[in-house]
C-alpha cells in the first residue's frame, strides 16, 4: 500500500497547489483595483492550524512571499484558533501586521471540516483607495496615508460587522470599490475552503496533518539540499539608489550556513521623511524572493522552503522603518533588493545571477492641470501608464529590454491611453545604446515622448529611480543608462514629485538600461552583428 | 446527406472520414511533416479504397490544418516586413513589457516574426478620434518600398496607431504597394483585426502576413491534388471560430485557420449536446501532445477572441504571439498520449507538457522512443488492445512500455510496475482536472452536472476518471470518438464574424453609432458568407465588447442593435454578474469594441453509422487484467460493434474499436444510445 499512499499524499499537495492559484485567478478577475486585474498584485494561501503555510499561489507579486504568512501568525496571535467560529473572517491592513503599506489588505478565514477548524485561507489585494493623502511618498506619517484597521473580525459566525464597513466607507474616496474589493477577497477564500473540503472528502482525510507533514518536510529537505550544495560563508554586497529626497544606501550581508541563508541589511541607511520605508516584513518579501529566483526555484513556497531563510534589518533602518514612518509607496526600494541580493549570490553561483537592472517600474501619472477659478483648463483626466527599463544581463543571455523585474506588471497600450487622455505619446521606442555593454548585453531602455493634444499644459507625477544611480554591470560588464526624465528642447526634470509640463511642450522620459555581464571584449560577432543590424547598438558605440 | 470529405492535419495525426449517407468510412494515419499533404491524400485515398465510392461523386470536402501554426511556430514564414507610425516600430517587440514566469530569470519572450530592420517607420499620424494629425508622407511610403525591393521581401503587414478608427492611411499605403510591387502580398491591420490596442493589432497582422504566402501556395496545391484523385466538388476550410468559409477567404486571412482542428471537435460536442438536449456539457478532447477541454452551454461553445499561437514556454500563458481571431475558447494543456512521464527533486511524479510527438513517440511504438509516456502507461494498465491500435497501423511493444515505465518512475520511488502507470495517469489526469477547474472558474462556471463528451485518440481511456476527479458522473463517447474534430467538419455551418473598435461611453450613449457600426460589419461578412452559402438562411448575433470605465477587461455582452440604453446597461450588468458575481452600481460602463457574427443554417444532424450498430455478441467476453483505481482486476473485453443499444452494462470493462479503447472502471455502469454513443454513468458503490 506505501505506493498508493504516496500518490495519494501527492495528489492532495497537488491539489492544493492548484486550489490557491485558482483562489488567486478568481481574486485577481474580481477585483476592482486594476493593478490587482493587470499587474497582479495580490496574493493567496492555505495555512495548516497552527498558521504553517502549506501553499501559496504563484500569480501574485513579490511583495507578498513570505509576508501574508507571517501575517496570519499575527492573525492566530490575536485570535487563537480555538476562539473562532464556523463563519468568522478576519482582516486587517496594518503596514506592519500585514504587507507593509495600508493599501494591501488580508483577509483570514478558517475552514471547518466536520465541526473541526482543518486549515486557514488569507489572501491579500490591493484597494485602490484608503482615504488620507492618496497612494504616494509625499506623506511623513502613516497616519497621512489613510485609514489603518487593526485585526479584527468582518465577518462574525457569518454576519458582517457593520460597524467596521461604515467607518471604512466613511474614510475612502470609492466606497463601492472598497467594499466590493473587501467581498472579492471573503469570496476568494470562501472558494479555497468549499474545494478544499471537497478535496478532503475524495481523499478521505479526516485533517490536513499527515499532508501538511509531507509538504513541508519534503519541501524544506529539498531546500536544505539547493542550500547545502553552496560553499558555506558571508557574502556582502551594498548598493546606491537615488531615493526621494537624498540616496539611500542599501547594505546587505548574507550567511551561509549548514541547512540555511541568513540574511541581514545593517548598515543601511536611517528612514526617511518620505513614505518610501519599508517595513521589515515587506523586505523580508522582496529579499527571500529573491533567492528563492536562484536557489531552489522549482520547490514551492511554504512554510517549509521559506523557513530556510532569515532576513533582518535594523530597526530604524530604512528596511525595518517602525510605526508611524510612511510607508506607501514602499515598492519603489523592495523592488530593488533582489539585485542586492544577486550581487551577494554572484560571489559563489555568478552563473545564476542577473546583472542590475532598472528594476524600479516607472509609472507617472499624467493629469490636468487644476482649475483656477472659475477657469477650466481642458478636459480632466488623469492616467498612470506604465513604462519599464531594462533587465540585467544573464550569464548566457542578454537581457530583456523594456521588462518589468521583479515586478510583474504589464503595461498599457498606446491607443488606450489616448482613448483615456486628451495625451499624444508620439514616441515609445527602444532606447539605442542604453543596455550596459558587456559579453552579454543588458536589456534597453525605451524613449517615450507625451504631449498635450490640444497643446494644453499638463501634471506629471514621479516616482522614478536609477536617475543617478545605474545599474551596474557585473564581472566586467558595463553599467546600464541612466534614466531622464526633461522637456523635449527644455530642461531636465527630478525624478520624484509632482511637475507641470507646460502649455505645447513635450515631456520625455528615458526609461533606464538593464547592465552587462562580462567582459564587452568576450562578446560574440555574431552578437555584436545582430545588434547592429537591430539598432539596437550604434556603429560608433 | 449527401457525400461528404473531411481532412484534418494535426499535430501528431491526420484523420479523415469520409460519410456517405449512413455509411462512415474513417482512416487516422501520422502525420508527414515534411509535406502534411503528403499523407493526407494517401488518408483520402485508402477511404476511398476501402469505401469503394467514386471521387467525383463527393459533394464537399471540408479541410482543417495545423499548417499555419507550425509555420508559426517553426517560424518558417515568409519573409515579412512592417510598415508602421514612425516612433513606434517596437511595439511587437516590446509586447506587454511582462514577465510571463515570475520564478524562471533566464525566459525569452517569443521572438517577433518580423525584425527590427524590416520594420521600417511611416511618418503619419491618426488620433483616437479618428482625426488626422500629421498626415502621410509620401516620401517615407517611397522610401520604405525601395526598401521592401532591395531586401527581396514576400509578404507585408501594414500597422498604423488607431487603424481601427480611420483607415485611410493604411489603405493609401496597401494602393502604392500594390502599384509597385503587384506581387507582394499585403495585410492592412484594418483589415485584419480592426482592433483597439496596437500590439495584438501589430502582432495579429504579421502573423497573417507571415503565413500569408505559404497558405496560399498550400491551399492552390492541395485543390489541384484532390482533383487529380478526381474530387472537384466545392471545398471549404475550417476556422478556429468553428465556422467554415471559403479557400479564397482563408487565403487572405489565414490566421482565421490556426487551431481549427480542436474547433471541429467543439463543434462535434455541441451538435450531441443539441440532439440530446443537454444544457451543459463539457468537451473533452485528449491527442497525442496536448488535452483540449471546452465549456458548452445550451449546445452553444464558449468564444473569445483571444488566442496565443507558439506558447513555447510548456504551454504557459503570456509565452507566445498573442491573435485577436474568433476561436471557440478552450484549455489547452500538454496532456496527451505522448506526454513524457518524469519524477522531479521532490519525489513528485510529473507528466508532460513535453511530448514525444509521432517522432519517435511512445516507448511502445517501438521506434526509437525510450522515454515513458501516458500511452506506455495505459499499455501497462491493461488499456489498451495491441492489435488494433491506430487500426493496427501500429504495431505496440508491450515489453518496450514496461520497460520505460519501471525506468522512469519504478526505479526512482520504488513502485512495482502497476503502481508506477497507476501514478503516471493518476497525474496526468490530475493535470487534466486542474485545468478544466480554472478554466470553468475563469468563466464563473461550474462543472458539477456537466456531462463530459469525450473525443480524440486518448481521451476514452481517460474520460471516466477526469469525469470522477471533476464530480461529473455522465460520460459520453461518440461513435468514432478518435476521429471526433474531422466528424465535427462535416457539420459545422459556413460562418464568418467581423470585429470594429468604437469607443463609446454609455453615458454619451449613441444608437445612430451603434446603427452605422453594424450596418459595416453587416456587409463585410454578408459578402464572404453568401458566397459559400447560397440559398441557405443566416442568422446573425451581435455582441459588445464592454467594461467600467478604467478596468482592465472587457466583456462580451450579447445585444440586439435596436437595445436603447437601459437595454445596453441590463445586457451588460447581467453578463458582468455571471462572470464576477455581482455589479457596480452607478459606475459609467464603456464599449470598445463590437462583433457581429453571421452564421448559415446548419443542415440536419449528426448521421449515425448504421454500419457500426449491427453485430450482437452471446454475453460471453474475453477478460484480460485491468489496472483499476491501483488494483489489477479481471477485466471483459468487448468491441464496440458488438454493444447494442440500451443493454446495461457494468465496469470494469474495456471497449475496444479500432482507433481507440473506452475504458468503463469499476465506478461506471454503461450502455449504447439509439445515436451510437457509449454513455458511462457513474454508479454508487
Amino acid at each position: 500500500m506505501k505506493a498508493l499512499d504516496t500518490i495519494g499524499l501527492q495528489l492532495v499537495w497537488d491539489r492544493l497547489l492548484a486550489i490557491v492559484e485558482e483562489q488567486a485567478q478568481t481574486l485577481m478577475r474580481t477585483a476592482f483595483s486594476t493593478v490587482v486585474r493587470e499587474a497582479g498584485d495580490l496574493s493567496a494561501g492555505v495555512f495548516d492550524p497552527e498558521g504553517s503555510m502549506l501553499a501559496q499561489a504563484i500569480t501574485g507579486t513579490p511583495g507578498h512571499v513570505n509576508a501574508m504568512a507571517r501575517a496570519v501568525r499575527h492573525f492566530l496571535r490575536r485570535y487563537p484558533l480555538q476562539s473562532m467560529h464556523e463563519g468568522d473572517v478576519f482582516l486587517t491592513n496594518d503596514p506592519w501586521l500585514a504587507t507593509g503599506h495600508l493599501n494591501d489588505f488580508t483577509v483570514v478565514t478558517p475552514v471547518y471540516y466536520g465541526g473541526e477548524p482543518v486549515a486557514l485561507f488569507a489572501s491579500t489585494s490591493h484597494i485602490a483607495d484608503v482615504g488620507g493623502r492618496g497612494f504616494g511618498p509625499d506623506a511623513s506619517e502613516v497616519f497621512e496615508e489613510g485609514i489603518n484597521i487593526p485585526i479584527m473580525a468582518l465577518f462574525n459566525a457569518g454576519a458582517r460587522n457593520e460597524t467596521l464597513m461604515e467607518i471604512i466607507s466613511a474614510n475612502v474616496r470609492d466606497p463601492v470599490v472598497a467594499e466590493g474589493d473587501l467581498y472579492s477577497l471573503t469570496a476568494c477564500n470562501e472558494a479555497g475552503a468549499r474545494d478544499l473540503c471537497s478535496t478532503l472528502e475524495e481523499h478521505q482525510l479526516g485533517s490536513l496533518r499527515e499532508v501538511a507533514n509531507h509538504v513541508l518536510t519534503t519541501s524544506r529537505g529539498a531546500m536544505e539540499r539547493e542550500i547545502n550544495k553552496l560553499p558555506p560563508g558571508i557574502y556582502e554586497n551594498s548598493m546606491n539608489v537615488d531615493g526621494y529626497d537624498v540616496p539611500v544606501h542599501i547594505a546587505c550581508a548574507m550567511r551561509i550556513d549548514q541547512d540555511r541563508i541568513s540574511i541581514d541589511f545593517a548598515g543601511s541607511s536611517p528612514t526617511s521623511t518620505y513614505g518610501i520605508n519599508v517595513p521589515a516584513n515587506y523586505t523580508e518579501a522582496y529579499a527571500s524572493f529573491g533567492v528563492r529566483c536562484l536557489i531552489g526555484s522549482s520547490i514551492p513556497n511554504n512554510a517549509g522552503s521559506l523557513g530556510t531563510i532569515g532576513v533582518k534589518a535594523p530597526e530604524g533602518s530604512i528596511l525595518n522603518a517602525m510605526p508611524p514612518c510612511a510607508v506607501s509607496a514602499r515598492h519603489a526600494l523592495g523592488q530593488m533588493l533582489p539585485d542586492v541580493i544577486m550581487g551577494c549570490l554572484e560571489q559563489i553561483i555568478p552563473e545564476s545571477v542577473v546583472a542590475e537592472g532598472s528594476s524600479c517600474i516607472w509609472n507617472p501619472v499624467l493629469m490636468n492641470t487644476p482649475r483656477t477659478a472659475g477657469e477650466l483648463v481642458g478636459t480632466p483626466f488623469v492616467i498612470n501608464p506604465i513604462y519599464n527599463g531594462g533587465t540585467g544581463a544573464r550569464f548566457m543571455k542578454d537581457g530583456l529590454s523594456t521588462t518589468a523585474f521583479p515586478s510583474g506588471v504589464r503595461t498599457t497600450p498606446t491607443e488606450i491611453n489616448e482613448v483615456t487622455s486628451p495625451l499624444i505619446f508620439d514616441r515609445r521606442e527602444f532606447l539605442q545604446d542604453s543596455g550596459g555593454r558587456g559579453r552579454r548585453r543588458g536589456g534597453l531602455g525605451q524613449v517615450v515622448e507625451i504631449r498635450h493634444g490640444a497643446g494644453d499644459a499638463f501634471i506629471v507625477s514621479k516616482m522614478f529611480d536609477r536617475i543617478e544611480h545605474p545599474a551596474r554591470g557585473r564581472a566586467g560588464g558595463g553599467n546600464g543608462r541612466a534614466g531622464k526624465v526633461y522637456i523635449k528642447n527644455g530642461g531636465s526634470l527630478r525624478g520624484k514629485g509632482k511637475d507641470v509640463v507646460p502649455a505645447g511642450a513635450t515631456l520625455v522620459l528615458e526609461t533606464p538600461g538593464g547592465a552587462g555581464y562580462g567582459d564587452p571584449l568576450e562578446r560574440e560577432e555574431i552578437d555584436i552583428r545582430r545588434d547592429l543590424e537591430d539598432g539596437f547598438v550604434s556603429e560608433s558605440s | 446527406m449527401s457525400t461528404r470529405l473531411a481532412i484534418d492535419i494535426g499535430g501528431t495525426f491526420t484523420d479523415v472520414v469520409l460519410q456517405c449517407e449512413t455509411e462512415r468510412f474513417t482512416t487516422k494515419v501520422l502525420t508527414t511533416h515534411v509535406d502534411p499533404s503528403d499523407g493526407a491524400l494517401a488518408a483520402v485515398a485508402t477511404v476511398l479504397d476501402d469505401s469503394s465510392i467514386k471521387s467525383s461523386s463527393i459533394e464537399l470536402v471540408v479541410h482543417g490544418t495545423t499548417l499555419a501554426t507550425n509555420a508559426l511556430i517553426q517560424r518558417r514564414g515568409a519573409k515579412t516586413a512592417l510598415l508602421t507610425t514612425a516612433g513606434h516600430r517596437d511595439v511587437i517587440e516590446m509586447a506587454f513589457e511582462n514577465r510571463f514566469d515570475q520564478y524562471d530569470l533566464n525566459i525569452d519572450r517569443a521572438r517577433p516574426l518580423v525584425p527590427r530592420a524590416l520594420r521600417l517607420p511611416i511618418a503619419e499620424r491618426i488620433d483616437a478620434a479618428g482625426e488626422v494629425v500629421t498626415a502621410l508622407d509620401a516620401a517615407s511610403v517611397d522610401a520604405a518600398l525601395d526598401i521592401l525591393e532591395t531586401a527581396q521581401i514576400e509578404s507585408v503587414a501594414i500597422g498604423f496607431l488607431h487603424s481601427y478608427a480611420n483607415p485611410k492611411h493604411e489603405e493609401l499605403v496597401a494602393a502604392r504597394l500594390h502599384e509597385r510591387l503587384m506581387d507582394v502580398a499585403v495585410s492592412r491591420s484594418s483589415a485584419v483585426c480592426p482592433e483597439i490596442r496596437e500590439y495584438e493589432r501589430f502582432s495579429t497582422t504579421c502573423a497573417n502576413a507571415y503565413v500569408l504566402p505559404l497558405m496560399s501556395r498550400y491551399l492552390v496545391q492541395l485543390e489541384s491534388q484532390l482533383v487529380g484523385l478526381g474530387i472537384s466538388c466545392p471545398m471549404l476550410m475550417m476556422t478556429s471560430g468553428g465556422g467554415l468559409t471559403t479557400f479564397e477567404t482563408a487565403a487572405r486571412f489565414p490566421i482565421r485557420l490556426v487551431e481549427s482542428g480542436p474547433a471541429g471537435g467543439a463543434i462535434l460536442a455541441a451538435q450531441i449536446a443539441a440532439e440530446l438536449n443537454l444544457d451543459k456539457v463539457l468537451s473533452f478532447d485528449m491527442g497525442g501532445t496536448t488535452a483540449k477541454i471546452c465549456l458548452i452551454d445550451s449546445a452553444v461553445p464558449q468564444f473569445s477572441r483571444a488566442f496565443e499561437v507558439d506558447r513555447r514556454y510548456r504551454f504557459k500563458k503570456g509565452s507566445g504571439l498573442p491573435v485577436r481571431i474568433p476561436v471557440i475558447e478552450m484549455v489547452e494543456i500538454g496532456a496527451g498520449g505522448g506526454s513524457i512521464a518524469s519524477v522531479d527533486n521532490l519525489s513528485r511524479v510529473r507528466v508532460g507538457p513535453e511530448s514525444t510527438g509521432s517522432e519517435p513517440g511512445p516507448a511502445c511504438y517501438g521506434k526509437e522512443g525510450r522515454e515513458a509516456t501516458v500511452t506506455d502507461a495505459d499499455v501497462v494498465m491493461g488499456r489498451i488492445d495491441e492489435e488494433r491500435f491506430a487500426s493496427g497501423n501500429i504495431t505496440l511493444d508491450v515489453d518496450a512500455a514496461a520497460r520505460a515505465v519501471k525506468e522512469a518512475v519504478g526505479d526512482v520511488l520504488d513502485f512495482d510496475l502497476h503502481h508506477a502507470a497507476f501514478a503516471i495517469s493518476e497525474i496526468v489526469d490530475e493535470n487534466m482536472a486542474t485545468a478544466a477547474r480554472s478554466h470553468a472558474s475563469e468563466w464563473g462556471k461550474a462543472l458539477a452536472g456537466r456531462t463530459l463528451i469525450a473525443f480524440g485518440g486518448a481521451a476514452p481511456i481517460h474520460a471516466a476518471r477526469l469525469a470522477s476527479k471533476l464530480g461529473i458522473e455522465r460520460v459520453l463517447i461518440p461513435a468514432d470518438a478518435s476521429v471526433g474534430s474531422a466528424i465535427g467538419f462535416l457539420i459545422a455551418p459556413v460562418s464568418y464574424e467581423v470585429v470594429r473598435s468604437r469607443y463609446l461611453t454609455l453615458s454619451a450613449f449613441d444608437g445612430e453609432l451603434i446603427q452605422a457600426v453594424i450596418a459595416e460589419m453587416r456587409e463585410e461578412a454578408t459578402a464572404i458568407v453568401s458566397s459559400a452559402s447560397i440559398g441557405q438562411s443566416v442568422t446573425e448575433i451581435t455582441k459588445a465588447y464592454m467594461r467600467y470605465i478604467g478596468q482592465g477587461y472587457e466583456v462580451a455582452v450579447e445585444f440586439d442593435p435596436r437595445y436603447t440604453k437601459n437595454q445596453m446597461i441590463e445586457a451588460f450588468e447581467e453578463s458582468y454578474a455571471d462572470l464576477y458575481g455581482r455589479i457596480i452600481p452607478g459606475l459609467d460602463i464603456e464599449v470598445l469594441s463590437w462583433t457581429l457574427t453571421l452564421t448559415a443554417e446548419r443542415k440536419g444532424s449528426i448521421p449515425i453509422d448504421e454500419t457500426s450498430t449491427s453485430a450482437s455478441h452471446d454475453g460471453d467476453y474475453p477478460t484480460r487484467l485491468m489496472n483499476d483505481d491501483g488494483q489489477l482486476v479481471p477485466t471483459k473485453v468487448i468491441s464496440r460493434d458488438q454493444l447494442s443499444t440500451d443493454e446495461p452494462l457494468q465496469g470494469p470493462m474495456l471497449v475496444i474499436e479500432d482507433q481507440t479503447t473506452t475504458v468503463v472502471p469499476s465506478r461506471f455502469a454503461f450502455h449504447l444510445d439509439a445515436r451510437g454513443h457509449v454513455v458511462m454513468e457513474s454508479v454508487e458503490r
